[in-house]
């Protein structure tokens, strides 16, 4: 009688305590939704062709936001353009070919540090390196690169782990079979990573799309009578642009503020859900 | 000790090696592996046996060696020299492991995998030797209707045929086979050792046999390995019937193991 009314105790307890974990973790997600739902509320009302296709009006306190969406697209094309090609192939060197000795330790390190530097921190760099000493100018091609930048530890990091995680005796077969390293990288190893990679460079992405200190000095202007014409103009961007409006523009209208914030945030949440969309597919699919 | 009018296929002088870790390393081994014949390398555990299977095919170069010494003669190159061409040297030697491994592709693209990365790019000579390889697998009647499923949806058993059919593909002089049968039932087992005992008409075979049943059972030639060393190798018969070194003769009959 002792012992099943003690393990019914254990059992109160452990019912408690599952309950304690599940409402902690609610709690966690509240935020995220109430900002999500929060948003939604005050911004859909602003949404509308107009508005996404126009440029603005009135200092900015009418029309469309234009300028600032496309600005956003062609930074991220840009970011991309520059950091997913060097970035996965440093992941593809650092899992497939370096050997593990000081030096590449070193350039680990070097990178989980640099995925740790604050963002304002890049946008100066930038500033310095590709607008000042490269005379690039404040340009698309400047922002996109100090992004690029800032992306690349993600997505060699990403793409680095992606490689481990496919297991070593598909190499071991396929060089047993006659591939050299460069063969069974492209035909086994690269195809089974390609998800993770994939979702690496999304998220790294993601992150530059929603970035406001690294373009502040590199790209971003306060307001443009028209669209970009070359990679050397200067841009509009939407998480810019939100601060702009939030702090700049006397009389701006609140609509259009959070009208703005949603489309950042539908912007950066399909990325998200591409992303995981590609990571359950591929999963779906694979056979080990 | 070996008749002599046997053609040794690889002839290992005094081999040495030795891993970073130190462990199941190879001590001055000299042994010849018989042209047309099954020659099996056993004993406990840890004796060296898959580490000298890859040497033979330098799959070692993988790994982690600390030291190498010593002289594998192949069609007449020594192969542990620096300028073998080890990519040439794996396609001649082939090797089934232990567990089967299909690559992550479709039957199609495993077996004709080897073919592929050396360049053969004619579809219909590809099918040729897809559909031969197979055949020779025991494999053919079996997956002839779905080589375009993916590889992992075959059982285990047809798995490891798959794996055996991805090396003959490669037509190589030999196949080192290293446990192929330790993840597979006794049905799948023996088809595989049937498959062998065909084989050894055309090519070379080298077997880590998963116990001494088996060792006994497919053996042309055996080679007894305790501990990296070599304690004796001989006829199949006459080594597992009258052993002459102790050690043998307690694992054979079954005192350790």
């Amino acid at each position: 009688m002792k012992t099943i009314e003690y393990s019914r105790k254990m059992k109160q307890v452990e019912v408690m305590g599952i309950n304690l974990l599940r409402l902690i973790t609610l709690l966690t997600a509240l935020p995220v939704i109430g900002v999500i739902v929060f948003i939604l509320i005050r911004g859909l009302p602003a949404i509308s062709w107009e508005f996404l296709t126009q440029m603005p009006q009135d200092g900015m306190r009418a029309g469309g936001i234009l300028p600032a969406i496309m600005g956003t697209i062609y930074l991220t094309v840009g970011t991309a353009i520059f950091s997913v090609p060097l970035g996965v192939a440093a992941g593809i060197y650092l899992a497939e070919y370096a050997s593990d000795n000081p030096a590449t330790r070193l350039i680990r390190i070097a990178i989980i540090n640099l995925a740790g530097i604050p963002s304002v921190v890049y946008g100066l760099f930038g500033l310095g390196l590709f607008v000042l000493f490269l005379r690039l100018g404040t340009s698309i091609l400047a922002a996109s690169l100090t992004l690029s930048i800032m992306t690349l530890p993600v997505i060699i990091s990403t793409t680095e782990e992606a490689l481990r995680s496919v297991p070593n005796a598909f190499r071991v077969v396929s060089t047993s079979l006659g591939g050299t390293r460069w063969q069974t990288t492209w035909r086994i190893t690269l195809p089974q990573a390609m998800p993770g990679v994939i979702t690496g460079i999304i998220l790294g992405l993601e992150r530059a799309a929603g970035e406001t200190a690294p373009i502040l000095f590199t790209g971003a202007a306060f307001f443009l009578p028209r669209l970009p014409s070359s990679p050397m103009d200067a841009t509009m961007a939407l998480p810019y642009h939100i601060f702009v409006i939030s702090t700049s523009v006397p009389g701006m209208p609140l609509q259009i503020q959070y009208g703005t914030v949603l489309v950042l945030l539908v912007f950066v949440l399909g990325m998200n859900l591409i992303a995981t969309l590609i990571r359950n597919r591929a999963r779906a699919r694979r056979q080990w | 000790m070996v008749n002599q009018t046997m053609q040794s296929k690889i002839s290992v002088q005094n081999l040495t090696l030795v891993y970073s870790d130190g462990v199941e390393s190879l001590t001055d081994i000299s042994v010849e592996v018989i042209a047309n014949a099954v020659n099996v390398f056993f004993g406990p555990a840890g004796g060296g046996k898959s580490s000298l299977l890859r040497a033979f095919n330098r799959l070692n170069d993988l790994a982690d060696v600390r030291h190498l010494s010593g002289k594998i003669w192949f069609n007449g190159k020594n192969i542990l020299d620096p300028d073998t061409d080890v990519i040439e040297l794996r396609r001649k030697i082939g090797m089934v492991f232990s567990r089967p491994v299909p690559l992550p592709l479709t039957l199609w693209e495993n077996v004709a995998y080897g073919l592929l990365l050396a360049g053969e790019k004619n579809k219909s000579r590809l099918d040729e030797a897809v559909e031969k390889a197979l055949r020779l697998a025991a494999l053919w009647d079996e997956v002839k209707d779905r080589l375009h499923d993916p590889a992992s949806a075959i059982s285990g058993g047809q798995q490891q045929r798959l794996c055996l059919a991805r090396v003959l593909a490669l037509e190589p002089e030999v196949i080192l086979l290293d446990e192929p049968t330790s993840a597979l039932d006794p049905v799948s087992t023996a088809k595989i050792e049937y498959s062998l005992l065909e084989l050894k008409e055309k090519y070379t075979i080298v077997l880590v046999p998963h116990n001494v049943q088996q060792a006994a059972r497919v053996a042309d030639y055996a080679a007894f390995f305790l501990q990296g060393r070599l304690m004796e190798y001989g006829i199949g018969k006459q080594l597992f019937v009258s052993p002459r070194v102790k050690e043998t003769e307690d694992y054979v009959t079954g005192r350790f193991g």
